[in-house]
């Protein structure tokens, strides 16, 4: 075996290799996936010289532990959190050399969910359908990592980025989503469109790489009956019988029977990936570009 | 045909139709428009009676062309209907039959010679919605959907017959089982089943399909 690899020594609560996804086969019921956090996941790509579309590590909550089998580059982004090599710490958010054979241990989240890892050359696990993204959803792409477990590398094509620091958001204190409404907002009540523009919502504990649940007030349906199967696109925000607005992320179904009531604007899903449970949230009407 | 457009955030359309049929049609014209480079999307998700349209640079004028349009019914398939062994041995056999109001034979004679068409995907990867069977054989779902149903389940609910990929949750009432290949990722194509493909499904005895030789 090259000796272009990691070996994961602590794997974290869940950490997956993502890259941009695999759009283009929703027709087949295979979910889109990729890195929930995609600005931070091409900022850490950016930094150790790999191109944009190269698979990095996601984390979540409370980092990953790796020990490189050759010097490489390494860039951690995404939420800040505490990394160092062999004990000692190193920069976050800038590219750094790490020595065969060390320790890199990527902290817990300081206030957000998701960190990203990249490793310079790439993780180049076998890909599916054109993408190494792990699908939670569907289960294609490489199982989430387990302790033990060995990631080959690609090479490392271009110096890496020669920055101190690279600014990143702060996690959202409050998350403001931007929201065209429709394509079933007719479904609802005019009172339940009302309270979902305007009263807050708070992020649920149940959330995950499908979608963001929230917790707070129901919004009441203006009918009864069931929606026949329909497809479904990144941000749609679906509301279950429960009527608690679920905001699809990457992982999300391909085709779905509850309403979606509106649809969050793509750039806005990257916070809303780095929202931890209790987040309030406020959905706001906006016109359609 | 009567076509509703709705937008769906900044870039999307959900062209809703009156019927599972106009929906097809819809379908293949939209992939004929795609492939001869008249229509630029990422995605064109057909449903029950509905389809997507994503990844679209300008969906207000799509919106008002599709309103405006006429679409032709969908061409018949050139391509033979894609056979899948089957033992009909399901757990909800009886239920069924006794939905039907038919003995169990005669559920595996009414599904085996009936020709069906992926409507459309969904669930899982490779999982088609296939219908064909007329509208009296419709049957609800189980009350309590299972925790696990193993992969290769032939199961029904409400006008469609499925297959399922691989083991997973399902409230669709099993009446066979397959050792057909739904999804491999491995194979090109990935999906034994894509929208529009023609489906027969031919009973097995226990050594393999009934009156073969093989």
């Amino acid at each position: 075996m090259s000796d272009r690899a990691v070996s994961v020594v602590r794997a974290g609560a869940l950490t997956t290799v993502q890259d941009r996804g695999r759009p283009g086969h929703a027709h087949l019921g295979v979910p889109r996936s990729g890195a929930l956090d995609a600005p931070a996941a091409a900022l850490v790509n950016r930094l150790v010289g790999n191109p944009p579309d190269a698979a990095v590590l996601e984390t979540t909550l409370n980092g990953c532990a790796l020990r490189p089998r050759s010097d490489m580059t390494v860039a951690v982004g995404g939420e800040p959190c505490r990394v160092t090599v062999d004990g000692r710490p190193v920069a976050w958010g800038a590219p750094v050399r790490v020595r065969a054979g060390t320790l890199l241990d990527i902290g817990p989240a300081d206030s957000g969910v998701r960190t990203y890892v990249g490793l310079a050359g790439g993780i180049i696990v076998e890909p599916v359908l054109g993408s190494r993204s792990t699908d939670l959803l569907s289960g294609l792409g490489p199982p989430p990592l387990t302790d033990g477990s060995v990631l080959p590398l690609g090479r490392e094509l271009v110096p890496h980025a020669r920055v101190d620091v690279a600014p990143q958001p702060a996690p959202p204190a409050e998350l403001v989503l931007r929201v065209t409404l429709g394509p079933r907002d007719d479904w609802f009540t005019p009172d339940a469109l009302r309270a979902f523009t305007s009263r807050t919502f708070l992020v649920s504990s149940a959330s995950n790489r499908i979608g963001l649940r929230t917790e707070g007030p129901a919004l009441e349906r203006a009918r009864s009956g069931e929606l026949a199967s329909e497809g479904m696109v990144l941000g749609a925000v679906q509301v279950p019988p429960a009527g608690r607005p679920v905001v699809f992320l990457a992982d999300h179904p391909t085709t779905g029977g509850y309403p979606v009531i509106g649809v969050v604007r793509a750039v806005d899903l990257a916070a809303a990936a780095q929202a931890v449970p209790g987040t309030p949230v406020r959905f706001v009407a906006v016109r359609r570009r | 045909m009567s076509v509703r457009v709705l937008p769906v955030g900044d870039d999307a359309l959900l062209v809703e139709l009156a019927s599972g049929a106009e929906a097809e049609a819809l379908h293949a014209e939209l992939l004929r428009r795609r492939a001869a480079g008249l229509l630029g999307a990422r995605e064109i998700v057909p449903a029950a009676r509905t389809v997507l349209l994503d990844g679209l640079s300008d969906p207000g004028r799509l919106a008002s062309e599709l309103a405006a349009s006429d679409v032709p019914p969908a061409p018949p398939r050139e391509q033979a209907a894609v056979e899948i062994p089957i033992r009909y041995d399901g757990p909800d056999l009886a239920e069924v039959a006794a939905h039907w109001g038919v003995p169990e034979e005669e559920v595996a004679r009414i599904h085996a010679g009936t020709e069906f068409r992926v409507a459309f995907c969904g669930f899982a990867p490779g999982f088609g919605y296939l219908t064909g069977l007329p509208p009296r054989y419709d049957v609800p779902r189980r009350a309590t959907p299972r925790t696990a149903v193993p992969a290769g389940s032939v199961a029904l609910a409400g006008p469609y017959t499925g297959v399922y990929p691989r083991a997973s949750p399902g409230g669709w009432q099993l009446i066979g089982s397959t050792d057909a290949v739904l999804w491999d990722h491995a194979r090109v194509p990935a999906a034994l089943l894509s929208p529009g493909t023609r489906v027969r499904f031919v009973p097995m005895g226990p050594a393999g399909p009934v009156g073969g030789t093989s």
